[in-house]
């Protein structure tokens, strides 16, 4: 489903009560700003909101349910509002405190954000992967990030239809400067749901364990001003080494050593320029797109410098 | 989501000829172990740099064990890079390399004062990397712009790198900036590959081993 349709589904969705308006109608209106118009989505949304606002005769708070309004995650930026999530629960952390019931990512189409729920607020259990209506939840701001805190009167409704979780992308470019430990080679825990990368043939949560072979590399890209760290992932690491799974473990297996596929690795990699896109984890960027920027463009370059 | 892990030292952009100027080191905290910067004259400090030249020498000038000295060369001057036992994989790299090759390099600042009281500023490697022009010519435009923006801080109020390297230095930061647009302009000049030494380092002896030893901090 294209995005304009996604959005457009979702404001005729929220109008369903008071106007007459199907999506079809909604995504065309949209498209003409997007495409022929050239607007920013959000602002179409804005737009084409307010037009059926006006017809129907409502002011903007009384649209969603209740009194909260329904928000995207990539939409909040002020602290201490009361807000209405449509999210899926997209990955569970270990709570750092037993004051903390869980804690974790929530996702929509913009993007994800954290959550934390409180032992003290009684709130029924969030499963992984589920999608849901949460209303009245609470945003918090620290230092620039946002999150939301779930509390006793928010409500928590199963929803059927999965949230597709938007990628907050983002692209780092720097040279690789380091390959970290538990790079190359890697056996991850076979157990359902867990991927854990094994230490010394054993996983953290389920012990001892028959590991099944991966690939990756975590890597530091430098830019000179600052340093990220990245994931390549099985595929991204194949396609920067050109090494395959199989390839990887014969050349262990010939030196009776897996850490000999990270050396070969970091000889293909180290010290050259990467252009890395995807979503930050944690710390982490995880590498969906890697691209080599190439040759340097002088002239450009040139023309920078003079100007500095 | 701030983590317990300690950040890493980002690695400087730094031409040759700046960074063999560079002799005076100094540490952030009291702490015995704590990490030694290097300041650069442009004002700027490091305890890491990345630099991609072309290595036109090598010689194991070790006694016993082996111990690996290779000359890179930028378009300003001439990197000395050291490996020993303590870096295998970098001692290893250098000795199987063969000159003349473009390499990329990441590793410490390392200083080291002569018997006449001059300081010998060298690198030991964290690693080494065989790279193509492309890169080499990247980083020396990445090297000359961050060059230049350093220099363009110099006098910012606040520039605290920039007062300590006045107090430090008598060194025109515009020198930098002059070899910086021409390591910049020549890039232009097509791309031929280096052919090696061009004795832009009058001095082809590094510091002895022993001393290069007690000069690692």
């Amino acid at each position: 489903m294209s995005e304009l349709r996604q959005e457009a589904e979702a404001i005729a969705e929220q109008f369903s009560d008071h106007l007459d308006v199907g999506p079809d109608e909604v995504e065309e209106r949209l498209e003409n700003l997007v495409n022929e118009y050239r607007v920013p989505l959000d602002e179409a949304r804005r737009s084409v909101t307010n037009s059926y606002l006006d017809d129907a005769g409502m002011e903007r708070d009384e649209l969603g349910r209740g009194g909260a309004e329904l928000v995207r995650v990539n939409d909040i930026d002020e602290d201490e509002q009361w807000i209405d999530l449509r999210v899926k629960l997209v990955d569970l952390w270990e709570p750092r405190s037993d004051s903390i019931s869980q804690v974790g990512l929530l996702g929509d189409e913009s993007g994800r954000i954290k959550f934390v729920a409180f032992e003290t607020s009684d709130l029924a259990e969030l499963t992984e992967g589920q999608s849901y209506e949460l209303s009245n939840v609470v945003t918090d701001e620290y230092e620039g990030d946002y999150s939301v805190k779930l509390n006793r009167t928010t409500s928590i409704t199963e929803i059927d239809e999965a949230v597709d979780v938007g990628d907050d992308a983002e692209t780092v470019e720097g040279a690789l400067v380091d390959i970290q430990s538990g790079s190359g080679l890697i056996k991850r825990c076979p157990e359902d749901d867990c991927t854990r990368v094994l230490q010394n043939g054993r996983c953290s949560e389920h012990g001892q364990v028959e590991g099944e072979f991966d690939l990756r590399i975590k890597g530091v890209l430098d830019d000179g001003k600052t340093v990220t760290e990245v994931i390549f992932d099985h595929e991204a690491t194949e396609e920067l080494t050109g090494m395959g799974l199989e390839e990887a473990k014969d050349m262990a297996m010939d030196a009776l050593d897996t850490t000999v596929v990270a050396e070969e690795m970091a000889d293909d990699v180290l010290g050259r320029y990467y252009r890395v896109t995807g979503p930050r984890f944690r710390r982490y960027v995880l590498a969906d797109e890697v691209e080599d920027p190439g040759a340097v463009d002088v002239d450009s370059a040139l023309i920078e410098a003079r100007s500095i | 989501m701030s983590q317990s892990t300690p950040t890493r030292e980002v690695a400087q952009r730094v031409f040759a000829s700046e960074f063999n100027d560079a002799g005076y080191t100094f540490k952030e905290s009291d702490d015995e172990r704590a990490p030694v910067y290097l300041l650069l004259p442009t004002g700027e400090s490091s305890n890491r740099v990345f630099f991609v030249g072309t290595l036109t020498e090598k010689e194991d000038v070790g006694e016993d064990d082996e111990y690996w000295r290779g000359r890179i060369v930028d378009p300003t001057g001439t990197f000395f890079v050291y490996a020993g036992q303590y870096q295998p994989e970098a001692a290893s790299k250098i000795r199987d390399l063969e000159p003349p090759a473009y390499v990329a390099v990441v590793g410490k600042p390392r200083t080291y004062e002569t018997d006449d009281g001059t300081v010998r500023v060298s690198v030991r490697p964290e690693s080494i990397t065989e790279v193509g022009a492309t890169v080499r010519d990247r980083w020396v435009a990445e090297t000359a712009e961050r060059t230049l923006a350093r220099v363009a801080a110099f006098d910012d109020e606040g520039n605290e790198y920039a007062r300590m390297a006045r107090e430090e230095y008598d060194l025109d930061p515009e020198t930098y900036k002059a070899a910086a647009l021409s390591a910049l302009e020549d890039l232009d000049g097509g791309d031929e590959l280096a052919d090696g030494t061009d004795g832009t380092d009058g001095d082809a002896d590094g510091p002895p081993i022993e001393d290069a030893e007690t000069a690692e901090l």
